[in-house]
């Protein structure tokens, strides 16, 4: 592990308990975080994109949740090992979050002076003078015009664009070294969307956070992301660098999602579309959840769930790719160590890791897909592009 | 195509919208109003797509609904082949319904959980009885089932039982059962997860080789609209301020508005992240009920000039461009209407 991580999921399990049954939306998510790394967490609605952020942060419903197994280790401590007032420590000083709906995640019939300065207050024990004068800084820091006029106004008084910016100085109040912006900027317009986003890339620069930025749209992720966590059905299917995962998918759901983006050169012809929808989670289908939709479809991932396989750039014999996968390997093995997931471990035919822990978490860097056949995709994908 | 030769089948012609703000609770005056559409006129062929785009509060629903006479115009025209129907009743005006359908953007609230997919689908055949008679209803529900690729087992299920993508089906065979010319689509795919909105895109787009559709398509997201649209107008507080072809609007945009809008769509290609210039816009959108004197984008944008807020600009092509032969020559409101070089766009 490098010394840099500041978050790790690993293995992590999470159902809830309903009426219909048991809703399993988390199957073992593996993911990590660096310091001043961007991870985006790409998925459908459905995915369990969210889930994971609300059990890292701990504020997942509980019941009907039920977190079945997994570790959330945040600078080497294992959270579910902690206590309700341990986690609340953690939760604000050192860990923040950022919610996708401001007006809903404020509380209407308090000013938003009073919210930020509740920060300071319980955490920081400040008077309610100091807190307010924190609160006005924040709100400059933030880009808040005329703040100090502004700190008595009520949530409603704000338009969509500073109500966000008001959620990300909540978040970043304590200076926290990890934030979680869950669809940040899905309620907004593309021109206040292009200011949230260029501030919190800002704010991220100057305090050297972790940031885990959940979202559906690949065109953010693309423009901010360090890499990229890509889920389906409570699993993560792939997992890459950024400029990796758009110039050479290796997993048919990632690429299919890549390919259904209207492109310039496709006009007037059929786009690319996924068939079929996404599965139930009461019922995800047996081996690859994907396997219903996947083109690609063989006998076994109807039976064999696959694991998450390193993704090693040897196989491929095109140039460009070698040069994309140097840099990868470079990270993957300073950082592998004794792991039994190093590049590798991967037999030439891609069969399934044997003997390998297929829940371990992959070094930082590392490529890996969740397809048995991630080899043939890449290659599909090299040809295409050759 | 020759636009210019064909009659257009809608033809809008300085819309105004405004609603009325009241104070007051027994004797109420109005002080003021929301100026939601301001004079807005545009043409729709037979055939074609419009897309227009701009960003919440700009107007582009109510467009629709006034489209749709959901809503009466303050002023203006719209005439359906020639004919104004902004002031029709009774009958005349169900008569040309049935030739203007509607999308609705929300497929989980536009469609009532009370009635099964064979009511919705087959209601508007209860208002127009003419297009199908009462025993050939059932038939008729189920082969439109078919065309949107959706099981015709399925008539007796109820709403709830379909995934977001299935119901979004569901309110385009609603808005098919008529046999329509024109369907006007609001945020058809805006609610959809990725993987399924190129379905449906692709389902709109047979449907209209199937049947010669016209599509007025209202989106916010620039990708699609391009992809769908033979022509693109740009909406600004309740302004049009950019009309033209699909090449015209994403290729050679010559208001700032447009330029800005496009370079802030994020691309889904990492290698364009550190190629491209980006237009951040400062500010809000200003409240439509006190919208800036002059060119209404003056307090966002970097060209602005005294002339800006004293004289309004014409949506016409700019003199400037008027001979040019490339599809710089559109029209475009703006009194410094220029091609910016580096426009990424979506």
């Amino acid at each position: 592990m490098s010394d840099d991580r500041l978050l790790e999921v690993r293995d992590l399990k999470v159902e809830f308990h309903t009426r219909d049954g048991v809703v399993k939306a988390l199957n073992g998510v593996s993911y990590g975080v660096d310091a001043g790394e961007t991870l985006a967490v790409l998925g459908e609605s459905g995915s369990g994109k969210s889930v994971t952020a609300q059990a890292i942060m701990g504020i997942l419903d509980m019941p009907p949740g039920r977190i079945a197994g997994g570790e959330i280790l945040f600078q080497g401590q294992d959270l579910l090992t902690l206590g309700r007032e341990e986690r609340r420590r953690i939760r604000g000083p050192r860990m923040a979050m950022i919610f996708q709906d401001a007006l809903s995640s404020l509380n209407p019939v308090l000013s938003v002076g009073w919210q930020l300065g509740e920060m300071f207050r319980v955490h920081r024990g400040a008077s309610r003078q100091e807190a307010k004068a924190r609160a006005v800084e924040l709100m400059e820091r933030v880009r808040i015009p005329a703040a100090r006029q502004r700190v008595n106004d009520y949530p409603h008084e704000f338009s969509g664009g500073m109500r966000q910016r008001i959620m990300i100085a909540m978040a970043l109040a304590l200076e926290p070294d990890l934030i979680i912006a869950d669809e940040p900027t899905t309620a907004l317009d593309v021109t206040v969307q292009a200011q949230v986003m260029e501030l919190l890339a800002d704010l991220q620069r100057e305090y050297r956070m972790g940031l885990i930025l959940i979202t559906h749209d690949l065109g953010v992720v693309a423009d901010v992301a360090d890499r990229i966590a890509v889920m389906y059905a409570g699993r993560i299917v792939e997992n890459a660098p950024v400029k990796e995962l758009y110039a050479t998918p290796a997993h048919p759901y990632t690429q299919g999602l890549l390919d259904s983006i209207p492109r310039l050169d496709q006009k007037g012809s059929e786009l690319y579309a996924i068939r079929g929808l996404p599965p139930n989670l009461l019922r995800i289908p047996d081996g690859c959840p994907f396997h219903p939709r996947c083109p690609r479809v063989r006998d076994v991932c109807r039976t064999e769930l696959p694991p998450l396989y390193a993704v090693s750039p040897e196989v491929t014999t095109d140039p460009g790719a070698e040069a994309d996968a140097a840099g990868a390997d470079a990270a993957g093995s300073d950082a592998v160590g004794s792991d039994a997931v190093g590049p590798d471990a991967v037999s030439p035919d891609a069969a399934p890791l044997a003997g390998a822990d297929v829940t371990e978490v992959p070094a930082v860097g590392e490529r890996s897909s969740a397809c048995h056949f991630w080899k043939e995709t890449l290659d599909d994908v090299h040809r295409h592009s050759s | 195509m020759a636009e210019s030769t064909r009659e257009p089948i809608l033809e809008v012609r300085n819309l105004v919208k405004h609603f009325p703000l009241t104070q007051g609770i027994v004797f109420q005056r109005q002080v003021g109003a929301v100026r939601a559409v301001d004079d807005i006129s545009f043409e729709l062929y037979p055939g074609e797509t419009l897309g227009i785009v701009g960003e919440s509060g700009c107007g582009k629903s109510t467009v629709a609904k006034l489209l749709m006479s959901l809503e009466r115009p303050t002023s203006g025209e719209i005439f359906y082949k020639g004919e104004d129907i902004s002031r029709l009743s009774g009958r005349a005006l169900k008569a040309v319904r049935r030739n203007i359908q509607m999308v609705f953007q929300d497929p989980y609230t536009s469609l009532n959980p009370r009635m099964t997919v064979g009511d919705i689908i087959g209601e508007p055949f209860e208002i127009h009885p003419e297009v199908a008679p009462k025993g050939d209803r059932e038939a008729k529900v189920r082969e439109l089932l078919d065309v949107v690729g959706l099981n015709p087992e399925y008539i007796n299920r109820y709403p709830h039982q379909f995934s977001g993508g299935q119901r979004q089906r569901i309110g385009i065979a609603r808005g098919l059962a008529l046999n329509p010319e024109i369907i006007i689509c609001d945020e058809p795919v805006s609610a959809l997860d990725v993987s399924v909105q190129a379905q449906v895109i692709n389902l709109m787009e047979k449907l209209q080789d199937e049947f010669g559709l016209s599509y007025l398509f209202i989106a916010h997201d620039l990708s699609i609209v391009r992809h769908i649209s033979d022509r693109v107008g740009v909406m600004y507080l309740g302004k049009m301020v950019e009309i033209g072809s699909d090449s015209a609007i994403y290729d050679h945009p010559t208001h700032p508005y447009t330029q800005a809008l496009l370079s802030a769509v994020p691309l889904p290609d990492p290698d364009a992240r550190e190629g491209r210039e980006r237009i951040i816009l400062t500010g809000d959108v200003p409240s439509p009920a006190n919208p800036p004197s002059g060119c209404r984008f003056r307090t966002r944008c970097w060209k602005a000039q005294d002339r800006c807020s004293e004289e309004l600009p014409v949506l016409a092509v700019p003199q400037r461009f008027a001979d040019a032969d490339t599809a710089v020559a559109h029209e475009s409101a703006c009194h410094f209407a220029e091609e910016k070089p580096h426009v990424a766009h979506a």
